[in-house]
């Protein structure tokens, strides 16, 4: 075999030009391609850690068909006190979560005593919460950020603020109906203001847990939904498997399942873009797959027919034809190694410019952020390993031929 | 010792859908360690025969006995290895390798062909750059040396083997007379030391002058005509 390498590598020295610009092909395309997995990567993971850290969490627990009409956020859909226990009690004992967070979601009227608005609320325990959005902190643009809120205090996103012309330390009056119909209101101080964020709940705003349930005359301890922070995002799949297989079996009277469970793609619609970048991802590959097959086909076809006097030699000398595929296959197999090669190390130069470079962007209402690339090796690997199967699969053909050679024909070629 | 044994040897190939006879019943035998020529005009047959004896080409009808095998029956791939092991070839354009040196090209059969072991491979290279003179010329390329030195290195390739029957198509063909002879006294040395069959195609009176049997071929028709030594006899 080493015989084989000898030979397929000085063959290619010896085309120098011609090995050059095919393997330079390669290496656009390797680059290409892992510059693209590694920006677009890199957004969609910043996009995904500010939806699931700051708003969502990673899996969300509510009462059956909660979710359906989680656009009017309806009360009577609330998981009562036993149920919201049942589910603590299951996530406390999971080794897979990191934190859970109750919530009410509410919807009121938002009133700085001479206009009013309305304002969709999160109410929630702040030190669970924290746990569970470790990047809602991030988000307070003014005001005080430890704790989050006290009771009676409120955090109001940016847009409120500006509309309604309210202040740190403002009183503000939340006006609220409860699933029974009654109004209720009460008085808040404005602890901080938030920035919005693009997605789901990204405009919220924020009141104590307590606070909530004495606004909303809550006599049980309901609420709307656990928003859950794993450990490892990688384990999405199987944590949210566990969850599913544990709390969806519970029924209730009527035999009817009580819980239903979500992961964050569910939830919201910025899945799709996700879904998007892989697809955008995936193309790209399918035409780096066609710029080393051509490229290499093309060489490998070069290559046989000028060789194919030598060929007719080696076969009359009793060289085997799988001796003859293994060749040619070989020096497929060295240029698609030497094009990757090439193409990871500038990718990895470039990658380590783009992040010295500090570049940013904006993503919905939130600017300046930094582009922050990086490549997995799982990445590197894959990309490395299709290239390499395409380069000798692309030289399958013009080998098969050279093995397939008739000596005599061969011999005979001038 | 009989080598190589033809009986009523046909080759018929078709040019569209006419077939030409290219060699009608031939009937030869070769004996082993001789020098023997097959002789004639372009187009008369002999390079037929030789890819025939070869095992390059099968026969369309009669029977070929090559080493006591009748070649006319072997498989593509049996038909490789059988050549692989008991005959070697020299080319008139040489048909070395252009990537390998000098000893590599040697190796090359024992290598890719016969699977030696690299010190055995080393021992055999050195014997045959020895024996062709070419022992200080080893590391240089194909290249890097003249068309005669590239005909000792490839008859060196097609020794290297120990084959019983070396075939050479017009070897002398790209050679200046001087060199030429100096090839054709190089055979014949390696024929003495090591007890080959060298069997020719050829047009050159040096080479037929040498030969020891010469078949003369016309339009596909074998005869044997006395050698120069047996004719001054």
């Amino acid at each position: 075999m080493l015989k084989i390498i000898k030979i397929a590598a000085r063959n290619l020295r010896r085309y120098k030009r011609r090995t050059l610009l095919t393997s330079s092909l390669v290496t656009l395309g390797v680059v290409s391609v892992l510059l693209f997995v590694s920006v677009a990567g890199s957004f969609k993971n910043m996009m995904i850690g500010q939806i699931t850290d700051s708003m969502l969490g990673h899996i969300q627990i509510h009462q059956k068909g909660y979710l359906a009409s989680i656009d009017s956020l309806p009360l009577n859909r609330n998981l009562k006190e036993m149920q919201a226990l049942k589910i603590e009690e299951v996530l406390a004992a999971n080794p897979a979560i990191e934190a859970f967070s109750p919530r009410i979601k509410l919807g009121a009227m938002f009133s700085n005593y001479t206009e009013t608005t309305n304002i969709r609320l999160n109410a929630v325990i702040p030190e669970q919460e924290i746990a569970t959005m470790p990047l809602l902190i991030k988000r307070i643009a003014e005001g005080k950020k430890e704790g989050l809120l006290n009771k009676g205090e409120i955090v109001i996103p940016d847009l409120i603020a500006k509309g309604m012309k309210v202040k740190i330390g403002d009183g503000i009056v939340l006006v609220a109906t409860n699933k029974d119909g009654s109004v209720n209101g009460q008085s808040f101080t404005v602890r901080s203001i938030i920035e919005g964020v693009t997605g789901p709940g990204g405009r919220d705003g924020y009141i104590h847990l307590d606070d909530a349930r004495t606004l909303l005359r809550m006599e049980d301890k309901e609420i709307s939904e656990i928003a859950i922070r794993l450990k490892d995002l990688h384990g999405l799949n199987k944590a949210f498997a566990g969850l599913k297989a544990e709390l969806e079996p519970i029924r209730n009277k009527m035999d009817r399942p009580v819980f239903e469970v979500h992961t964050w793609e569910k939830l919201t619609p910025f899945f799709n873009i996700a879904k998007m970048i892989d697809l955008m991802t995936l193309f790209i590959k399918i035409m780096l797959v066609a710029i080393v097959l051509v490229s290499i086909m093309n060489v490998m076809v070069m290559a046989v027919y000028e060789r194919i006097n030598e060929i007719g030699t080696i076969a009359a000398m009793g060289t085997g034809p799988g001796k003859i595929l293994l060749l040619f296959l070989t020096e497929g197999l060295l240029l698609g190694i030497l094009g990757t090669a090439l193409g990871v190390i500038i990718s990895l130069v470039s990658i380590a410019a783009l992040k010295a470079a500090k570049i940013s962007f904006d993503f919905g209402q939130q600017q300046g952020l930094i582009l922050n690339p990086t490549l997995n090796p799982s990445d590197i690997i894959s990309i490395a390993l299709i290239v390499i199967f395409i380069a000798v699969l692309g030289s399958l053909q013009p080998a098969w031929k050279a093995a397939k050679m008739d000596p005599i024909t061969a011999l005979r070629h001038v | 010792m009989t080598l190589v044994t033809a009986k009523d040897l046909k080759k018929t190939y078709e040019v569209g859908d006419i077939p030409v006879d290219a060699i009608r019943g031939a009937n030869f035998t070769i004996q082993s360690a001789s020098f023997v020529s097959f002789v004639g005009p372009s187009g008369s047959g002999k390079s037929t025969l030789l890819n025939m004896i070869g095992c390059l080409d099968p026969p369309s009808g009669g029977t070929l006995t090559v080493i006591g095998q009748d070649v006319s029956k072997l498989s593509k791939k049996e038909s490789a290895k059988f050549r692989g092991t008991h005959i070697g070839f020299i080319f008139q354009d040489f048909n070395l390798i252009p990537v390998l040196t000098v000893s590599e090209n040697i190796e090359y059969p024992l290598q890719m062909v016969q699977s030696w072991p690299a010190e055995e491979r080393k021992k055999r290279v050195d014997k045959m750059l020895t024996a062709v003179g070419m022992q200080d010329q080893g590391h240089k390329y194909p290249r890097q040396i003249s068309g005669g030195q590239k005909q000792r290195v490839a008859i060196a390739r097609a020794l290297v083997t120990q084959a019983k029957l070396v075939l050479a198509d017009e070897p002398t063909a790209n050679l200046d007379r001087d060199t030429a002879m100096r090839i054709i006294i190089l055979m014949k040395k390696m024929r003495d030391e090591f007890g080959t069959t060298f069997v020719f195609s050829t047009h050159d009176p040096k080479i037929v002058g040498n030969a020891e049997t010469v078949f003369n071929v016309e339009d596909g028709i074998v005869f044997e005509s006395k050698a120069e030594g047996e004719r001054d006899a």
